[in-house]
């Protein structure tokens, strides 16, 4: 598997760590009333879907950034690939 | 029919025409009192001691490919019971005592052989770690050995213990422990359920849930509705799949293991061995082929195959494990995919769904699980209640905080 890093082109999956599903950027708030269910849910459970997935890399051997991908986990064909930053930046959430 | 010597001799003199299908290719009933779904061993097994040992009857095994062709046929064959925690230990030790009658009890050949496991230990904090689960195991009813390096030297004289890295310090034996051929248990667990009025439903994949006010009806298919009073599913890595159609979300990651054979060489390993500064074991099937495998690749994935990255450090295992397994030639290599529980444990559980049970997230170890995993889940199915080794499994664990992670890992289930 090869991931085309958005600042320094394809890279061989073996420079990357992998986190797991990307919904682990949305941390959920503390302060909500159903925080404890929340983090349950943030912390244990997930889609695991089957097809067009989004997920955390880390450029472990390389420029240390994050990374999310979207990727086939039925074919394991990598359609997107963005700065975690840029992804964060566009939700809002960081200036 | 009985399988026997006798039986073997009288076909090969009357040119093996008696031989007969081992189970039956029914037409799927309108309604069961169980249906089961997936036919992998775990499912199997499951209609097999629902059968045998809770005396149910009107039991179908719903399986969307062949029998034998999932994971059942595609692990490394190892069975033992070298757990440490008190969740999983009694478990893991019924099973293997299961394992130790089951081919009398099935009437089948399922080449069950307890040659032995050793985990080789490689620096002192390991060796500790290794004497309390060996005293864990014992405490259980399990039987373990501490190997000095000269003790693990006579059975495998070609170990490198003179790595300077992972220098080979010694190692825990189970002796018990062994290899059974896979896809033999699958068939001889299907034929014996089938012997007792299963019926065995291939090409007949679900594809959705009848539920109403909270109570399972049964299940819509690749072949038509199908009424059921009780539902078990145990679909390994297709859990989180087949369970969304319940509407369920679970603490489970399908990810991709790989599995290899090399050419077929002379006897050389007597027993099973796993590489302890690594993730790597090995056993040699009766056939020759060395039988290997490591890690997960390690990233979600339904795809049944995995990159070389993977395969590349499963062969540095092997090398600095075993010099000689350089000059082997690898024949196959292959994948499955596993249902990665955010523990590493099972789950073997009520749903809120009345009727709707659910039995998932072995990880890479379902395969010595399975006579198990079919008794307690049979148990369950059958008596609403869990079976004493398997009070544990429960769903729920993950909002309680009682998780049983044997390797400390985590909520991380590609570090499992």
């Amino acid at each position: 598997m090869i991931i085309n890093h958005p600042l320094l082109g394809p890279r061989d999956l073996s420079e990357f760590v992998y986190l797991g599903d990307a919904c682990l950027m949305n941390r959920p708030d503390w302060q909500a009333d159903d925080a404890l269910e929340q983090f349950i849910d943030y912390g244990y459970t997930r889609d695991n879907r089957a097809g067009l997935h989004r997920e955390l890399w880390y450029h472990e051997q390389g420029d240390r950034s994050w990374l999310v991908v979207t990727r086939n986990t039925v074919t394991h064909e990598i359609t997107q690939v963005e700065l975690a930053r840029d992804v964060a930046r566009a939700e809002g959430r960081s200036k | 029919m009985r399988y026997s010597g006798f039986r073997v001799i009288k076909e090969a003199l009357t040119g093996h025409r008696g031989w007969g299908p081992a189970w039956r290719d029914p037409e799927p009933k309108s309604d069961y009192d169980f249906v089961i779904i997936g036919g992998g061993g775990h499912g199997l097994a499951t209609a097999y001691y629902l059968a045998k040992e809770f005396k149910q009857s009107r039991i179908a095994v719903l399986e969307k490919g062949w029998i034998g062709g999932g994971n059942v046929g595609r692990n490394t064959t190892i069975v033992r019971s070298n757990y440490m925690l008190d969740g999983n230990e009694p478990f893991y030790e019924f099973s293997l005592k299961l394992w130790e009658g089951l081919e009398q009890e099935l009437n089948y050949n399922a080449m069950m052989s307890q040659r032995g496991i050793i985990n080789l230990m490689h620096s002192d904090a390991q060796r500790d770690a290794y004497i309390r689960r060996g005293n864990a195991m014992i405490l259980n009813g399990a039987d373990a050995e501490l190997l000095s390096q000269k003790q693990v030297l006579e059975k495998y004289p070609f170990l490198n213990v003179q790595n300077a890295r992972f220098p080979v310090m010694g190692g825990l034996l189970q002796a018990r422990a062994g290899t059974a051929r896979h896809d033999a248990v699958a068939w001889g667990y299907a034929r014996a359920a089938d012997q007792r009025g299963v019926d065995i439903i291939q090409n007949c994949e679900v594809t959705g849930f009848r539920i109403e006010n909270g109570k399972v009806l049964g299940v819509e298919t690749s072949r038509g509705f199908i009424g059921a009073k009780k539902v078990g599913a145990c679909v390994a890595g297709s859990s989180s799949k087949v369970m969304a159609y319940a509407g369920m979300r679970l603490p489970i990651e399908s990810h991709v293991l790989q599995a290899f054979v090399s050419e077929g060489l002379k006897p050389v390993l007597p027993g099973v061995i796993t590489f302890g500064a690594g993730h790597f074991y090995v056993s040699q099937s009766d056939k020759g082929g060395l039988v290997f495998g490591g890690n997960i690749d390690g990233y979600n994935s339904y795809a049944s195959r995995g990159n070389l990255p993977m395969v590349e450090d499963v062969m540095e295992e092997a090398i600095a494990m075993f010099p000689m397994m350089g000059r082997a030639r690898l024949l196959r290599s292959w994948g499955g995919i596993m249902d990665m529980s955010m523990d590493g444990s099972p789950i073997i559980d009520k749903t809120h769904i009345d009727g709707l049970y659910f039995n998932g997230g072995w990880c890479y170890g379902g395969f010595k699980a399975t006579p198990a995993s079919g008794f307690v889940y049979a148990h369950l199915l059958a008596t609403d209640t869990p079976h004493k080794t398997a009070t544990e499994f429960r769903l729920d664990r993950f909002h309680t905080g009682h998780m049983i992670d044997e390797k400390g890992m985590g909520n991380q289930p590609n570090l499992h």
